[in-house]
């Protein structure tokens, strides 16, 4: 059952050959066997699971049915689920039972999707390895010794190993995508806005957007509907239909012109992952696509514009952590001060304490305009190039990852090295556009990932073509040996 | 050579929304600690703001009413700082871009002469919770009931002159909100405090001298003596050889002192910077055309009115303009008794006089308008005297009952009838003699004994002019 589609789920679940509380308890039984090795879940919420999957057998003997009837789903544990602990993978939050459902949740929920428990991630969501977990690192399926990637390195391990059909993601930088890239799977960043942010812990606001983790782009299409869409409780949120992101999944690819970015084949680049995605991509122009050759001149500033931008929103989104009203409290503090400052030092991590000291700098008075101000200027002009690279073609294609997934303990005395994993991704991030990864083939034995940028709001374009490609390979279908 | 004290106030106005800035909570006070507080107050992980429209409209009204810019596209900024009251580690404000800049605002003093007082900027803010530090031995609490209560922070320029202009200026201020329906005005409760920003200087000078901030004055008496102490305090330091620190002070209302607070916060940089989670707020022309349709008689205009209209004098038509509740309360009074006179002299007088000893205000005044309207036409028709009148007011404001009733149940009405007083003026003048015959020799002051013995007859009830007349036909 594990090795199935959503839609091959979705319909055994329709034709009564299995019932969701079977299914349920048969993920729930994959966690208990082989999440001791991966560690891809911080939470396990069996009672939840069954509860859930009852209620969706009941609903569909009632006559309901939707693409996610029944079908079980782990939750990246940054989105506030009631009554469950949200951690962030922080200490800071161990003990934080939220009192509300993150949008997100609520509309999975209600869609019928039964939570299996909530997924391991980098501490706030600040890593590209799952590597800052206070809940310990989380292990890549394809290679137990090597990172899965991050932040959302839980639901990825955890989608790829069988443990769960279909995750939740969030990504400020690169997130989803390159977790997917590392571990096999297809993931999408929705459009800045697409999908509610109320409910998911904030790491850089301007940046934050919430998506989904699964094994095919038709997997994604059949759960983006349910989560995307207007929220009014959040202000960024966008209010535009929700297209049926299914529809138009079949047609064929011809016509449409794609952009291969010259600056994302040069220094960095893995020999082997750029000959995959190069691969990657000529099996996209025999489906039909044009080539057209462009360029992002001021792509390269990317990770540093981003490098102040995300830390600057997370140094204040982070202070509300303080020890008074909830969150972890240092014993016995002497005054205010004291609970302040230990309460902090005590509940943050190495790389969260070095984001918010680089955040409260730039922002600081006398760097403001040095640092802030200079980056939102940068950041203007990256997306300029976006905009403009949008007016000569339909898509964008290139590598999601410089390379594949590293070892376990690499790149986390080098902060800089660890940063550049986002280099391919985190300038769409700053631009707000949509963008996914794509199973395309094996370097060195490991996954790696082609990325596909789209204008905004065409993730109905994303997964056409993510789709059509899977049609025509099989990369996706693969499966790590060690998690039958 | 003389002094000169410059004074900018920070007003603070509570905005009169039932549910805060950025959160569903209701603003009602007087809840249970932290009943008023939802997640989004709280600061939970994960919530987000938004923003309440109420408040847009409302601070548009100020700015229009202040003849200020509205900006076109304005910008909610965070300012970051810790403290165990503010539950986000920041503060949801504006910064660059308020929403109000460039206003003015007339404000006319006791003697009547008028200055224009410049408003340099109108911003859109959050409150924050309080530490309650009295109610647990050794602990402090929090109560964020407060939290995500709105306010508009009117800063003015430093165009006040001293303590009494200061005064004038926030008196005005607190009259338009108030017109405006924005602010309720209660300074008990905190819906309406201020800032001094006070500094001296040589007069003459035109550069500006070192200024303390006073903070957090709630009421209009502490705005005067903060500030006359602060400028004594300052002169006395200038003029002894020493010189000003920039610092944040603190008015103690027990011993009329400011004295420096133990701030920290002086030293904050607060990091503001534009609030991500909000989308700058974009208003349109037309928007603020139909908030300015809106807007009612603001106090200068009714004033106006009040003059040309009821035929009052200047200080009068002030009194009665200076809030909204006071200038309906007047023209119910007059529409119901067409006596626009006698209902300001007795609105501004006995009315004013009874609000102030109970401590109400008009709006909870016992006594309705039809019933001082029905007062003031028993005095015009001649059923009670102005004496009587004062009484059945008292007995009106203990609520004994309504004017009518209670002159007839206590027979106060005033004997008006001519035979009445006649035979009581010779009643009086058969039983003084002497006194008679003083007064026929010239001795004309008597006749307010002769009008006395009559009134003491009557309980007060004769009408005093026919007596008067009577008596003079008599002697």
């Amino acid at each position: 059952m594990h090795t199935l589609s959503v839609s091959a789920l979705g319909d055994a679940l329709r034709r009564g050959e299995v019932s969701s509380v079977e299914l349920t308890a048969h993920f729930l039984d994959r966690i208990k066997t082989h999440d001791r090795t991966l560690n891809s879940f911080i939470t396990v919420t069996d009672d939840i699971a069954l509860a859930d999957a009852a209620r969706a057998d009941e609903r569909r003997r009632d006559g309901s049915d939707n693409p996610l009837l029944g079908i079980p789903i782990a939750h990246k544990d940054i989105f506030c689920t009631r009554g469950v602990r949200t951690s962030c993978g922080s200490r800071m939050l161990d003990t934080f039972i939220a009192p509300y459902d993150a949008t997100v949740v609520k509309r999975l929920r209600s869609g019928g999707a039964v939570m299996l428990g909530k997924t391991n991630m980098d501490e706030f969501a600040m890593g590209s390895s799952n590597q800052t977990s206070w809940y310990g690192p989380v292990r890549n399926p394809w290679d137990i010794s090597r990172v899965p990637g991050g932040s959302s390195g839980g639901s990825a391990a955890a989608v790829a190993a069988g443990l769960a059909p279909i995750a939740t993601g969030t990504e400020t930088g690169g997130s989803i995508r390159q977790p997917a890239a590392l571990t096999g799977l297809t993931g999408l960043k929705p459009t800045y806005g697409r999908v509610s942010r109320y409910g998911m812990v904030a790491f850089a606001s301007s940046l934050d957007q919430a998506g989904i983790l699964a094994r095919s782009a038709e997997d994604i299409a059949l759960s983006l509907g349910a989560i995307a869409g207007h929220d009014p409780n959040d202000s960024t949120s966008v209010n535009r239909p929700v297209e049926d992101y299914t529809k138009t999944l079949e047609s064929d690819l011809s016509g449409l012109r794609i952009g291969v970015v010259k600056e994302q084949f040069g220094h960095g680049l893995d020999s082997e992952v750029g000959a995959i995605v190069q691969d990657a991509i000529s099996t996209l122009e025999r489906l039909g696509v044009s080539l057209v050759e462009i360029s992002l001149p001021n792509s390269a500033l990317a990770i540093p514009v981003y490098y102040v931008v995300a830390p600057a929103e997370a140094s204040s989104n982070l202070s509300r952590y303080d020890g008074v009203r909830f969150g972890h409290r240092a014993a016995h503090p002497v005054d205010i001060e004291d609970l302040f400052k230990r309460s902090r030092s005590e509940g943050f991590g190495e790389e969260v304490k070095r984001r918010i000291m680089i955040g409260t700098y730039v922002l600081s008075a006398g760097y403001y305009d040095a640092y802030y101000l200079k980056a939102q200027q940068v950041r203007r002009l990256i997306c300029a190039d976006f905009a403009q690279a949008f007016e000569q073609v339909d898509l964008i294609a290139g590598p999601t990852s410089p390379f594949t997934a590293f070892p376990i303990g690499e790149k986390m005395d080098d902060p800089v090295a660890m940063y550049l994993c986002d280099m391919y991704t985190a300038g769409i991030n700053l631009a707000g556009l949509p963008a996914l990864s794509a199973p395309a083939g094996f370097a060195h034995d490991l996954p790696a990932g082609l990325h596909l940028i789209g204008d905004h709001f065409r993730e109905g374009l994303l997964l056409h073509v993510a789709h059509q490609y899977q049609r025509a390979t099989d990369w996706h279908l693969k499966r790590p040996l060690r998690f039958p | 050579m003389a002094w000169e004290a410059v004074v900018g106030l920070e007003i603070h106005a509570q905005l009169a929304t039932r549910s805060k800035i950025f959160s569903g909570a209701s603003t009602a006070v007087g809840a249970e600690p932290n009943r008023q507080a939802c997640a989004i107050d709280l600061g939970l992980p994960g919530v987000l703001p938004v923003l309440n429209e109420v408040v847009l409209r409302m601070a548009v009204m100020f700015g229009l009413a202040t003849n200020a810019t509205i900006a076109p596209c304005s910008i909610f900024a965070r300012k970051n700082y810790f403290y165990p009251d503010l539950p986000k580690g920041y503060q949801i404000s504006q910064y660059e871009s308020p929403i109000v800049e460039h206003g003015e605002l007339e404000v006319e003093f006791d003697d009547g002469s008028t200055k224009c007082i410049g408003i340099t900027r109108a911003h859109l803010e959050e409150d924050a919770g309080k530490s309650v530090h009295d109610l647990f031995p050794s602990e402090t609490g929090v109560d964020l009931n407060r939290a995500g209560v709105p306010l508009l922070e009117i800063v003015s320029e430093p165009d006040m002159r001293s303590a009494a202009e200061a005064v004038a200026y926030m008196r005005t201020i607190h009259s338009l909100v108030r017109y405006l329906g924005i602010c309720d005005g209660n300074m008990e409760e905190g819906s309406f405090r201020c800032d001094a920003n006070v500094s001296v200087r040589r007069s003459g000078d035109s550069a500006l001298g070192i200024r303390a901030e006073i903070k957090n004055l709630n009421s209009f008496r502490f705005v005067e003596r903060a500030i006359e102490y602060e400028v004594a305090r300052q002169i006395e330091i200038l003029e002894s050889g020493g010189s000003i620190i920039q610092e944040t002070r603190q008015y103690d209302s027990v011993t009329g002192e400011t004295r420096a607070m133990r701030g920290k916060e002086e030293a904050n940089d607060y990091r503001y910077f534009p609030d991500p989670d909000l989308l700058p707020v974009e208003l349109q022309s037309d928007y603020i055309d139909r908030v300015r349709d809106g807007i009612p008689e603001l106090p200068a205009a009714k004033t106006q009115r009040f003059m040309s209209q009821y035929g009052l004098g200047r200080r009068d038509a002030r009194r009665l303009t200076l809030s909204p509740d006071t200038a309906d309360y007047y023209e119910a009074v007059v529409r119901a008794s067409g006596q626009p006179k006698l209902a300001a002299n007795w609105i501004t007088t006995d009315l004013a006089a009874a609000l102030n000893r109970d401590g109400l205000e008009i709006y909870r005044c016992p006594i309705e308008p039809t019933e001082l309207a029905a007062l003031i036409n028993c005095i015009i028709d001649g059923t009670i005297s102005g004496t009587m009148a004062k009484k059945v007011f008292a007995a009106v404001w203990r609520r004994e009952g309504d004017p009518i009733s209670i002159i007839e149940k206590q027979d106060l009405s005033q004997v008006s009838d001519p035979e009445t007083i006649d035979n009581l003026v010779d009643q009086v003048l058969a039983s003084h003699p002497a006194q008679v015959d003083q007064y026929r020799a010239g001795k004309t002051k008597l006749l307010g004994f002769f009008v006395g013995q009559v009134m003491k007859i009557t309980r007060g009830q004769a009408n005093p002019e026919m007596v008067n007349h009577a008596l003079h036909r008599k002697l």
